[in-house]
């Protein structure tokens, strides 16, 4: 317990790749933590890591790390701070080496920077290797591959916390592992001490997500409203050494946590609630109590855990060529027909001045988007006097990709009448699946760095 | 008597993503409307909400003492956030459709 006797105090400080920075700065600064998460690595995120690192060895790390080490080096090591996370994502080692960079462009000095190593187990994905969900191997895919990591567990962490690094950067670790494995050093949980892992994993579960336990994801004015959303704080955790915790946030923050934010997090991303799996214990949270404790403090209590599978979940990235969008929008009366009619042209004209037979969709924005494929899609009323026409493809040909651009752009001139504001893109795109590897063909060491 | 109401004046619910499978936690704001919500908001009463999207099976989780819901929709999210034609690949939406459903209260 480096800071508060009997408690240990942890933050996140990112709950995703793209999450905000003042609210980590606002928490390291007045949260007296003993630790702080970056939870910043997504399946995407991943395939995406390893693409950037084919085009530049020393790239394939979290894009925002810059910013977020310059901010954050100076504050956890005034604080005693340690900071943890996956921001290594496709090259750990490249992160290590910037941050270590930034640690001194900012004179800072006594800092010790580790990274972990192991996860990629690109090379030793086969053709042959069996996706078992995707039903079938990896040569059955047909696209190329981009790169494959196991989840490792907290295990991946313990050395680097026993020799007092930091920061400790990690690639594709499981995220509840991130705030499990400082629980586990601090209270030296056995590794095999299944309801207290899954004690842990619980805390780490409800932490990784940062704001989605304290008002972020939540809100729905007049019947959910959450104070000051707009300065949405981060989470903290005060752990026991049996587990428990009291999940709370800085008075000084907006937001809030309750019974109910905490139990809408408690299942994300869950299936069945008795057993979420992770590298380092079945978890159970299907008996979890969950009790207010005065404003802003919930406490949670009573997960349990059973042994961890003897397999590590590998996912295998592929290329998956591209996804262009083109959209227009139309105004003022009968701005829905003339989105349809466009639409129609659109889709027409793909296939057959084109012969273009990849999956194409279009969506009246304001009408039927995201739940126009609903048999009774909640639809807006076609008297709406403000429709955009959205037209989406996927596919592995770029030109096919720029000429859908090209049809939705053409309509200013000559489709219906009244269309305005052409926006296109094209992003690259990745798939997924997942293989299975036993852990001992999945090792990690640690590396350090002392700046 | 019993009146009729929306699953959102009286519960709450959150959306998560994995691949293609979503899944959706409904939890009632009073303790007291559990057990007409659990009776009537079944796993079928789901699919049925979910019709068009959804191309595999609803499968139900009951946390009682937390007097909440979970709910697995397979094969919901039109191949997934990396195959998904729509604006909205993870789901993120999906607890809305959920929230939709009436249910009758008795008085």
């Amino acid at each position: 317990m480096a800071k508060n006797q009997d408690i240990f105090r942890i933050g996140t400080g990112a709950g995703f790749s793209a999450d905000r920075l003042d609210s980590a700065v606002e928490l390291v600064e007045h949260g007296n933590l003993d630790a702080i998460v970056f939870e910043c690595v997504g399946e995407r995120t991943l395939a995406f890591g390893h693409r950037d690192r084919m085009a530049d060895a020393k790239a394939g790390y979290n894009k925002l790390l810059p910013q977020r080490m310059r901010a954050m080096l100076p504050l956890i090591q005034r604080h005693g701070t340690c900071l943890i996370t996956n921001m290594g994502v496709a090259n750990p080692a490249g992160a290590a080496a910037r941050t270590a960079e930034i640690a001194r462009e900012l004179g800072l000095t006594g800092l010790k920077i580790a990274w972990i190593e192991g996860d990629d187990v690109t090379p030793l994905v086969t053709p042959a290797t069996d996706l078992p969900e995707f039903g079938g191997r990896v040569k059955d895919v047909g696209r190329p591959l981009v790169g494959a990591n196991a989840y490792i567990g907290a295990d991946s962490l313990l050395s680097a916390l026993a020799e007092g690094a930091d920061v400790i950067i990690a690639g594709r670790i499981a995220d509840p592992s991130l705030f499990l494995a400082p629980l586990r050093h601090a209270f030296g949980w056995a590794e095999d001490d299944w309801p207290t892992m899954g004690a842990g994993t619980l805390v780490g579960h409800l932490m990784e997500c940062g704001t989605q336990i304290t008002g972020g994801y939540f809100a729905d004015p007049g019947l959910k409203d959450v104070p000051n959303l707009t300065f949405v704080g981060m989470p903290i955790a005060e752990v026991t050494a049996d587990g428990g915790a009291t999940i709370t946030k800085l008075e000084r923050a907006g937001g809030c946590v309750t019974a109910a934010t905490v139990k809408e997090q408690m299942l994300y991303e869950v299936h069945d609630p008795a057993a979420y799996l992770t590298p380092d214990v079945t978890a159970d949270f299907s008996g979890v109590e969950i009790g207010e404790d005065g404003r802003d403090r919930v406490m949670v209590s009573g997960a349990g855990g059973r042994a961890r599978a003897d397999l590590l979940k590998v996912t295998v990235a592929f290329d998956g060529g591209y996804l262009a969008e083109g959209e227009v929008s139309y105004a003022g009366a009968g701005a829905a027909a003339r989105a349809r009619l466009a639409g129609e042209i659109v889709e027409t004209r793909m296939r057959q001045v084109h012969s273009r037979q990849e999956p194409l969709r279009t969506d009246l924005i304001g009408l039927n988007a995201l739940h126009g494929s609903l048999d009774r899609p909640d639809a807006g009323s076609e008297a709406s006097r403000d429709v955009r026409l959205r037209a989406a493809m996927r596919t592995t040909d770029r030109e096919a990709a720029e000429m859908l651009l090209w049809e939705v752009e053409s309509l200013l001139c000559d489709g219906p009448a009244g269309g305005g504001g052409f926006r296109g893109r094209i992003d690259p795109s990745v798939t997924t699946h997942s293989a299975f590897l036993p852990r001992d063909a999945v090792p990690t060491r640690t590396e350090v760095i002392v700046v | 008597m019993s009146r009729r109401v929306a699953l959102r004046q009286i519960a709450h619910a959150r959306a998560g993503d994995k691949g293609n499978v979503s899944n959706v936690s409904l939890w009632v704001n009073e303790p007291g409307h559990f057990p007409a919500v659990k009776a009537q908001v079944t796993a079928e009463r789901v699919a049925e909400a979910y019709r068009g999207l959804l191309h595999g099976d609803v499968t139900r989780y009951s946390l009682d003492h937390l007097h909440g819901l979970n709910f697995v929709l397979k094969e919901a999210l039109e191949g997934g956030v990396n195959g998904s034609l729509n604006l909205d690949g993870h789901g993120k939406s999906f607890s809305f459709i959920l929230l939709d459903i009436e249910v009758n209260l008795p008085d």
